[in-house]
């Protein structure tokens, strides 16, 4: 239970939040809401479908790259997750419709223990393998029934609930496949490398 | 690493979510305990010079975020991690408050 | 050249809410009593810090809508969606404490010594710290001349608007209403452009001291249209506000 350092405001409840239905599905210090929150670092990437591609790299040299075209005749899944943001909302039964990030890997032969998502913009996050695999995470290009928007990261994003949403990259165009961690964005300014919500894991060191 | 950027300023243009210096004055304030929005900073990318309060500032996001106005790169970066400000400032060559 | 900084304190501290007036009916200015306040100047803004009971907060900063020597107030805008605002405009009432922080700013500021004309181009609640400027020309006695380029959706939405149109000696006010006008009107209609700008603007000859606020798309324009003019792009002084989409 956090202190408050400063003087509460009177009937300040803050963001809309919702009780949860089940409360055990909201990790320690966030709350739930309704609202799909837009956060950005830097301003919104508006890439023309024609010109969108997803990759996947290794040592310098493109494994596999697939337009958009090619992703949306995969094989894709309809997904609920519930998401929670290191700013502290999470909000349950997210619907969305991916590509298995599994589905993607079958496709090059490597010997990744890590990756590093690349983005529109310049954002990066890291993930071990296992964490983005079996079944844990996809690339997502529809929310909600409808094509995923800029803001939200369209024309499509990493989708990895398990852990905080900031490693569910906006604006995804590949995975860099790597044999050793190596910290992307957020990771190098201070946020957790891991990043596991119900370890409460928000900051380095945490 | 791909990297997608138009013209900083033109990106800014279409995003409502997009500050200026202004914006971060009163945590610069108490960071460097002076008044920063008419401090000159340098980008360590591009090298323009230009006030604080030009440059392009995003907070809606995990920390605030300083960029340059000319070529978006990112000059400063502000994490609050409960009571403490971590404070990144490499993508600066130079910040010089104002002569008082 | 005026110094920059006032000494205030560098951070929090708890002000008292004093008389609250209804500016329209989403915007709303409020009196604060705040103890150890060092003075501002026109212009600058300051941070305010709402705390929940969990622990739970919210900072937005706003600018100063007296002018520097009256009681600081701030005028807030209620955004539908917002977190901060709605508690601000609707429930926050006298005798309330939050915590503030500033004032802060010596960029988009003022002095009352400066004799250059001066072109103030206002988007919404942008008008704000317009509206500290120009009580502070009053209450100086400056003489340097002031156009108000105020760009508003309606005229009930327009804030200050028996202020503003009393016009002191030397200062025009003129209103562009971009989604609805009064049948009678006889004012400008629709977003500031770049001929509104040419007729409102101070040749650049007289080496004016511009100021544009508001949302950035409007700032944006506004201050690209400016420099179209001839406006030298450093000495056109902007301040962006976050709106819609947001989270004020």
């Amino acid at each position: 239970m956090m202190l408050a350092m400063s003087p509460v405001s009177r009937g300040f409840h803050g963001r809309h939040r919702e009780p949860a239905a089940d409360a055990s599905r909201i990790p320690p210090g966030q709350y739930a809401t309704t609202d799909f929150p837009v956060l950005s670092a830097g301003p919104t990437p508006r890439t023309p479908l024609e010109k969108w591609s997803f990759s996947l790299r290794q040592a310098g040299e493109t494994l596999r790259t697939w337009s958009w075209e090619e992703v949306q005749d995969l094989p894709a899944e309809d997904v609920t997750a519930d998401i929670h943001c290191v700013t502290r909302w999470s909000k349950l039964d997210t619907r969305w419709r991916a590509v298995s990030i599994d589905t993607l890997l079958a496709q090059v032969d490597h010997q990744a223990r890590f990756v590093l998502a690349f983005c529109d913009g310049g954002y990066t996050t890291n993930l071990p393998l296992a964490d983005v695999t079996g079944g844990q995470g996809w690339l997502a290009y529809s929310y909600d029934g409808a094509p995923l928007q800029p803001e939200h990261g369209g024309p499509a994003r990493l989708l990895v609930p398990h852990l905080y949403f900031w490693k569910s990259a906006k604006w995804v165009r590949g995975l860099d496949l790597l044999a050793a961690d190596e910290p992307g964005f957020w990771e190098r300014y201070g946020y957790n490398n891991y990043g596991d919500p119900w370890r409460e894991q928000r900051y380095a060191g945490d | 690493m791909t990297a997608h950027e138009g013209t900083a300023s033109a990106d800014a243009a279409l995003d409502s979510s997009a500050l200026d210096g202004n914006a971060i004055g009163g945590l610069l304030l108490e960071i460097f305990g002076t008044e920063m929005t008419t401090a000159l900073a340098t980008c360590a990318t591009c090298g323009s010079t230009g006030q604080v309060a030009q440059t392009v500032v995003y907070l809606q996001s995990p920390g605030a975020i300083m960029r340059c106005r000319v070529c978006g790169a990112v000059l400063v970066v502000v994490v609050r991690r409960e009571e403490t400000n971590c404070v990144d400032l490499l993508g600066l060559a130079a910040l010089e408050p104002a002569p008082a | 050249m005026a110094g920059t900084a006032i000494r205030g304190r560098l951070t929090w501290q708890t002000a008292t809410v004093g008389v609250v007036t209804d500016e329209t009916p989403s915007v709303r200015t409020i009196e604060l009593q705040v103890p150890d306040w060092a003075g501002h100047r026109a212009g600058q803004h300051l941070d305010v810090r709402l705390t929940a009971e969990d622990g739970y907060t919210a900072e937005r900063s706003y600018s100063i809508a007296s002018a520097p020597g009256e009681p600081v107030m701030i005028t807030v805008e209620r955004l539908d969606d917002g977190e901060v605002s709605p508690y601000l405009t609707e429930e926050l009432r006298a005798g309330d404490e939050i915590e503030i922080r500033g004032p802060i700013g010596g960029y988009f500021v003022w002095d009352a010594a400066d004799p250059a004309p001066v072109l103030l181009v206002a988007g919404g609640s942008g008008v704000v710290p317009f509206r500290s400027m120009l009580r502070h020309r009053e209450r100086t006695g400056a003489s340097a001349p002031v156009r108000l380029l105020y760009s508003a959706r309606s005229l009930p939405d327009v804030i200050y608007r028996t202020e503003l149109d009393k016009e002191p000696d030397g200062v025009e006010v003129i209103y562009t209403l971009t989604r609805q006008q009064p049948p009678d009107w006889t004012g400008h209609s629709g977003r500031v452009n770049a001929a509104l700008l040419a007729e409102v603007a101070w040749p650049e000859d007289q080496q004016p001291a511009s100021y544009v606020c508001g949302p950035t798309p409007f700032v944006e324009a506004v201050a690209n249209g400016l420099v179209s003019l001839g406006y030298p792009a450093g000495q056109v002084r902007t301040e962006r506000y976050g709106g819609a989409g947001g989270t004020s």
